[in-house]
């Protein structure tokens, strides 16, 4: 194995490796990250990891105490519920729920978001100002309220509730989109493109669309926090999933009734969310500030 | 017979306003030139001079309000787009805008060939690493990014997104302003080389009246967006006619002087 490189050679990062490079050195963020990871394996994985089947009810282990507790056994490792579910299980189960369930709705919210913004950024005149000031007076109102009017007139579910949310993480990707795209498209290396002989599509597809990612990791990642937030508050309000689901929002509901017998089955829930909703802003401030020190070089 | 010709360019700039009369903020031309193969034409003017809107008409990102473009006696306009866009390439002012920052160097390079040329892949790579070699540069800079480069490669870069199509036109827009003497000196040289090889014409817009006389064999000085005086550059350096032009040329000579003395 060479050790020395016998050639000066200088190292050019690219800028994505540039930027990864300004994460690394950010460490509370580079925690945030294998947290993040760590909820990634686990909605995948969710199945293999998971000891009983979630709803599975054993009527004689009723509210046992978690593993550390004096009264606690190792069959059951985070206890069980009132009605005798293991709550490792359920939390596993709510785990890939909530965070899986959430990805997915960034991603469509993503493309439509990014979608409409290009049609609003690239276009002038009435269609580009309607769609922008609409959004824009949407946006004004937080994406939960939204959430439950949209709920309000299609009914309470789980389903609902994903459609509601999706719709309501629109616009803010489409608001970061149309403004990225009106500030790129002022810039000299568009007109250069437009020299090139290039079509409106070809110069967001291939100028602008390569400086964007960063921007939308950015903004996904803060519409991921949201998601799962109003995802969990709607299945604690008994207008998203309902309660025989293990979504982490019902399971707190279904926890209150029995809070001062067995705190446990608040708290653990719970506790999973706030690791979730930590780790991926930590994750987004970590990528912000890499990616203005990686501006400011 | 002339590669390029132009007659009687106008444009005007109007404000736009839904309540009252727009009113012309600036007006430019008419201007009439025309540049043969090989042969350099220079625009000096002051700021605000119409210089890059001249520049800017030529290339077409503007459209004129009046007057006419000839290629080789064929009148450009908005049916023949593709022809433009072969034939005239621009250089920017400042390179480095005018470099996307998240495209490697050659796929800003091959942009131009995939619009424009049927060629292949293979083929696209190839003239990407030949031209690379004419302005200097080395084969491995097509994976290098924007940031990774110093001004002077910038400008060279700039200069192969101009070649790579096989122009007859370059028109640049104070291509020399941002760069260092040294530095400088190369560009000119590299540009003024590149020329006698390939037969380009050459319109370049400039402050620098020393690199002007050094370079162009006709100069066009504008003021106010209108042609103030025009000729062989020997003509209008030796025996100025205008007042405007005379003040320019006496301030140059002063400068070299002065620079003369000091030594």
């Amino acid at each position: 194995m060479q050790q020395s490189s016998l050639y000066q050679e200088e190292h050019h990062p690219s800028p994505l490796q540039y930027t990864w490079m300004e994460f690394k050195n950010n460490h509370i963020a580079v925690a945030g990250l294998f947290c993040f990871a760590f909820f990634l394996i686990i909605t995948v994985f969710c199945p293999l990891l998971a000891p009983f089947d979630p709803n599975m009810q054993q009527t004689g282990d009723l509210m046992i105490p978690p593993a550390w507790d004096p009264n606690g056994g190792i069959s059951h490792v985070f206890g069980t519920d009132a009605l005798g579910r293991d709550l490792l299980s359920r939390i596993i189960y709510g785990c890939r729920m909530t965070f899986g369930i959430s990805l997915l709705l960034v991603i469509v919210a993503m493309l439509l978001g990014v979608g409409l913004g290009a049609l609003a950024g690239m276009s002038r005149g009435f269609r580009s100002s309607f769609l922008n000031h609409t959004l824009d007076s949407i946006q004004a109102i937080p994406t939960l309220l939204i959430a439950i009017i949209i709920i309000a007139i299609l009914g309470p579910g789980l389903v609902n509730s994903m459609w509601a949310i999706a719709l309501a993480l629109i616009p803010q990707f489409m608001h970061q989109t149309r403004d990225f795209v009106r500030h790129e498209l002022s810039k000299e290396y568009i007109m250069a493109a437009k020299l090139d002989g290039a079509s409106k599509t070809h110069i967001f597809a291939h100028s602008i669309l390569p400086n964007m990612g960063e921007m939308l990791v950015v903004q996904a990642t803060l519409a991921l926090s949201i998601s799962i937030l109003d995802i969990s508050a709607l299945g604690f309000l008994k207008l998203g999933a309902q309660a025989p689901s293990s979504e982490l929002g019902a399971m707190l509901l279904e926890g209150i009734d029995v809070a001062y017998i067995a705190p446990w089955t608040i708290a653990l829930p719970g506790g999973a969310l706030f690791m979730m909703i930590i780790s991926i802003n930590l994750v987004g401030d970590g990528l912000r500030s890499a990616l203005r020190n990686r501006l400011l070089h | 017979m002339d590669l390029i010709n132009v007659e009687a360019l106008t444009f005007q700039n109007r404000t736009k306003s839904m309540w009252s009369k727009s009113k012309v903020t600036f007006d430019l031309g008419p201007v009439s030139f025309n540049v043969k193969s090989g042969e350099t034409l220079a625009i000096v003017g002051n700021n605000s001079s119409g210089k890059s809107l001249l520049a800017k008409l030529l290339v077409g990102l503007e459209t004129p309000k009046s007057g006419k473009i000839f290629m080789n006696g064929v009148e450009l306009n908005k049916s023949n787009i593709s022809v433009r866009c072969h034939d005239i390439r621009m250089i920017f002012q400042n390179s480095n805008d005018s470099l996307n920052p998240g495209l490697t160097l050659g796929s800003i390079l091959e942009e131009p060939l995939r619009l424009n040329t049927k060629l292949n892949g293979q083929q696209r790579r190839s003239l990407i690493e030949q031209t690379l070699r004419q302005v200097g540069l080395m084969a491995e800079h097509q994976f290098f990014y924007r940031h990774m480069l110093s001004d002077g490669q910038r400008q060279r870069i700039a200069l192969a997104r101009a070649l790579i199509l096989n122009p007859k036109v370059i028109v640049a827009d104070e291509p020399f302003a941002a760069l260092d003497p040294s530095v400088r000196s190369q560009a000119v040289n590299l540009l003024m080389k590149l020329q006698r090889d390939l037969g380009l014409g050459f319109i370049f817009i400039s402050h620098n009246l020393g690199i002007v006389r050094h370079i162009s064999d006709k100069v066009i000085i504008m003021k106010d967006g209108k042609v103030v005086e025009s000729g062989k550059t020997d003509a209008i350096f030796n025996w100025p006619k205008n007042e405007y032009t005379k003040k320019l040329v006496d301030s140059h000579q002063a400068l070299i002087n002065g620079q003369n003395n000091q030594r």
